[in-house]
Parts: structure tokens; sequence; C-alpha cells
């Protein structure tokens, strides 16, 4: 499966967020988006999603369902967290689980949905309304939903958000587990995942400095060239 | 057993709206209110009353119907489930649907089933509380599924309720005028029920099919 954008140019409002952007990811990769505030990470996972219209160029899912959309064979975890604060836990993923057809039976489904709270040290938590969870725990609870359906493209927005260090790292080997299964994830964060094969792309530009859309922009990929890994992790800390 | 992820949705929908309650409950207090407060200001003369029942009744079940309508898929867009029902595989027409069909239940029927109760209060005539269940019952699906319409165009609007109603209302006159027309024509003699009952069946299915397409397109707008 791969992954591929040929000449991306998003825009929002009257300025070009994205503009001719090219880059492709195969199974089993991750690909970190980074770059200052305004840079357009969030604005080309939501385009990849589908929620966003291209101006120019296409996104293309090699070896996926000619049949439906980028965005159905996609998890997208956005800022929010899609849980319902009246539903306890287990209730949550439980609906995503059914929704998303994460499995056909009753049975297979509760077992998939106790498996991953579990995983996300929420077992003890499954009764409680998600009212009650901190922000911690609603955004794991969140994540749940990349266990209890399956879908081949991973699309993370800054999923780090809020969790503790030992959750950081519960979540990377979340990820590396879906990408040794032969899935593809992209991720925008400003934080290390501690993944070790992860490349990175860049998206510059200064938005402040940006009046219309002639102007220019700055895109450049890191370690895409070369086909080899980019462990570039320090440049992530530049954030402005 | 599998359940699809309409039913799916529905269900969750309406769980929520019996969980919460306030959206229910407002809108049977907020008819309720208004019912009780029209015969203190027409002033006692239940002739009147009788005359007019069905009419207020009616206005003010679209009014109550109103109040939670604004509700219907702002909660999902503020918790950013809508961007997940709608990259879920299922059909943004079908997520739609399903809301509606969810408000409907939740909101169309127990007012409905409270009309009668308030028709006392207004005297209506007991003939007529067969009658006004039933009509009710047939034309508030219009409701809520051209409703939703509203609801999905209002949605990233600040204060979008009173919008909604300006929005919206415009689109009940056919139902309410059908729906009177039903209900004098099985109260008068030498009037009809049945042609104006039907139409009134016929907006609500064309209601049915046409809502949830408007709102799926006018939430692909909302979701940019």
């Amino acid at each position: 499966m791969r992954l591929t954008a040929e000449n991306l140019s998003i825009r929002r409002g009257n300025r070009l967020v994205i503009d001719g952007l090219s880059f492709a990811a195969d199974s089993g990769e991750v690909l970190l988006l980074t770059g200052p505030n305004g840079a357009g990470k969030t604005t080309l996972l939501r385009a990849i999603a589908g929620f966003l219209p291209l101006e120019s160029g296409n996104t293309t899912l090699h070896g996926g369902d000619t049949e439906r959309e980028i965005g159905e064979q996609s998890h997208y975890v956005g800022h929010a967290n899609g849980i319902k604060s009246s539903l306890t836990a287990a209730e949550n993923l439980e609906f995503w689980c059914a929704y998303l057809g994460g499995s056909a039976t009753r049975t297979h489904r509760r077992d998939r949905v106790y498996g991953a709270l579990d995983r996300l040290r929420l077992a003890a938590l499954e009764d409680i309304p998600a009212a009650y969870l901190s922000a911690g725990q609603k955004r794991r609870l969140g994540l749940g939903r990349l266990l209890v359906a399956d879908r081949p493209l991973w699309l993370l927005d800054e999923p780090t958000v809020s969790l503790d260090a030992a959750s950081v790292a519960l979540l990377a080997g979340i990820v590396e587990e879906h990408l040794s299964g032969g899935g593809l994830v992209l991720a925008a964060t400003h934080i290390p995942l501690g993944l070790g094969s992860a490349r990175e792309l860049r998206l510059g530009g200064s938005p402040a400095a940006s009046p219309g859309p002639s102007d220019s922009m700055i895109m450049e990929e890191t370690g895409f060239n070369t086909g080899l890994p980019s462990v570039d992790q320090s440049r992530q800390g530049q954030e402005k | 057993m599998a359940m699809s992820p309409f039913f799916t949705l529905l269900r969750r929908d309406i769980t929520l709206a019996l969980r919460e309650g306030g959206a229910i409950g407002t809108a049977l207090g907020f008819y309720l209110i208004v019912i009780a407060m029209l015969p203190l200001g027409l002033g006692p003369d239940l002739n009147l009353l009788s005359r007019i029942a069905p009419g207020l009744l009616w206005i003010a079940l679209l009014l109550s119907a109103l109040l939670s309508l604004g509700r219907m898929f702002e909660t999902d867009h503020e918790d950013g489930s809508l961007e997940l029902l709608a990259i879920g595989g299922t059909p943004l027409e079908l997520v739609a649907a399903a809301k509606a069909l969810a408000h409907w239940l939740t909101t169309g029927i127990p007012l409905a089933l409270l009309a009668p109760l308030l028709g006392i209060l207004l005297n209506l005539d007991l003939s007529a509380y067969g009658v006004l269940v039933l009509t009710m019952l047939v034309g508030t699906p219009a409701i809520s599924f051209l409703g939703a319409i509203g609801a999905a165009l209002t949605l990233r609007a600040r204060r979008g309720g009173l919008l909604l109603a300006l929005l919206i209302l415009p689109l009940y006159v056919p139902t309410l005028i059908y729906g009177i027309q039903a209900i004098s024509g099985a109260l008068l003699a030498g009037q009809s029920f049945w042609p104006s009952f039907l139409i009134l069946a016929a907006l609500s299915l064309g209601s049915l099919v046409l809502g949830p397409l408007a709102a799926a397109a006018a939430l692909r707008i909302q979701l940019q």
C-alpha cells in the first residue's frame, strides 16, 4: 500500500496554505508532519481525509479499496476526541467499533473493546461516564478507536496532546504495531513520538508574513529523496 | 447480531437523548407552558378556545420542536464525532437521516402524544382527540427531517437558533395547513378528511427523502 500526493495545493480563505506539495509514503512507514503553527499540518491531514477540497493536485491510496474514499479507509484523530460524555468509556468504544464496522458479532466486538480498554489502561474506568475522565484519559479513550476498527491509514493530528510520558510510549507502541502490520501513518506532532523509523515532512512558511496566495511557500522534505529514514528528531523541537 | 451503522447511530442518539433528557424535557415543558398560557391571554370563552384549539396545539408543537432542532448536529460537531461519522464509510445522507429519525422518535412522538392532554386546557372537542394525534404523528416527521436542513445550515453560526427558526418555519407552513385541514375535515360536516391527510403524509414522505439529502450537502460545507 502506498499513499501518494501530487502537486497538492490547498486554500484556506484567501491564503494558499499548502502550495505544490508532493510526497509519498509506503506501507509500514510513518510520515511525521512538522512545522511551525499555521504551517498547514492540520490542513493537510484534513484534506487527505477528504474534509477540505483541493485547489489542485490529487491524493491516491495505491493498493487500497478503490470503491472507497481515502477518508473512509482512514482513522482520523483530530483535536477533539469524538467522545460522548454521558456514555461510559466502554459504550463510547463499542459505538465506534460497531459504527466503523470493527467486527460483525457482538461478542467479538466486546472482546475488542475490552482488549482496547485494557491496553489503554482504562479498564478500571470502563463503567464510568466519560464526563468524569481526565483530559488525558479522554484522549486515550479517543485513541481507542484506532484499536477497535481496522483501517490501513492513520491520520493523527497532535495525538499526544494531554498525554503523559507513559501514554506517549503506549501510543508509540500502538503505532509501531500498526506499521508492522502493513499500516501507514501520517502524524502531525510537536513532540517526538519515540518512533525509530520516522521520516519527516517539514511544512514551512511564516503565515504572519504571507499576505497573498503568491507568497512563496517553503516546502522541504527531509529524508525522502534519499530513501533513508531520517531520525532527525531534534528538528521537531525547533518550534517557534 | 450485527447492526448496520445506521441503526447503531440511531440507537446511540436515542440513548443519548434519553440519558441527557434535557432536550425532551425542554420541548415538553415549553409546549405545556405555552398552551397553559393561551387561555389566560384569550379569556375563558370556551367556544372560542374549542374552535381554535387544533391550530394552537399545532403551532405550539412546531415551536416546541424547534427548540431542540439546533442540537441535532451541534453536539456531534463540538466533540469531533461528526467528522468521524462522515468518514465512517456510511453516506452522510444516512447519517443525517438517522439523526433526524432519532429526533422524531424522541421529540416529535412525545409532543404528539402530549397534545391531547393539553387539549383539555383548550376545551378541545372530544371527537377531535383521535384525529389530532393521528395527524400529528403523521405530520411531525416533516418537522424533524426538514429541520435537519436548518440544523445543518446553521451548525457553525453563533446564536444560530433564531436563524434556524427563520429558515425552517416557512417550510413547515404546508404541514401546518394540511394538518389543520385534515382535523377540520374530520370534524365538520361537508368536508373530507382523507385528501388533506394524504397530502400531509406525502409532505412527510417527501421530507424523508429531501431532508437528509439537503442536510448532508450542508454538512459537507460545514466540515470544511
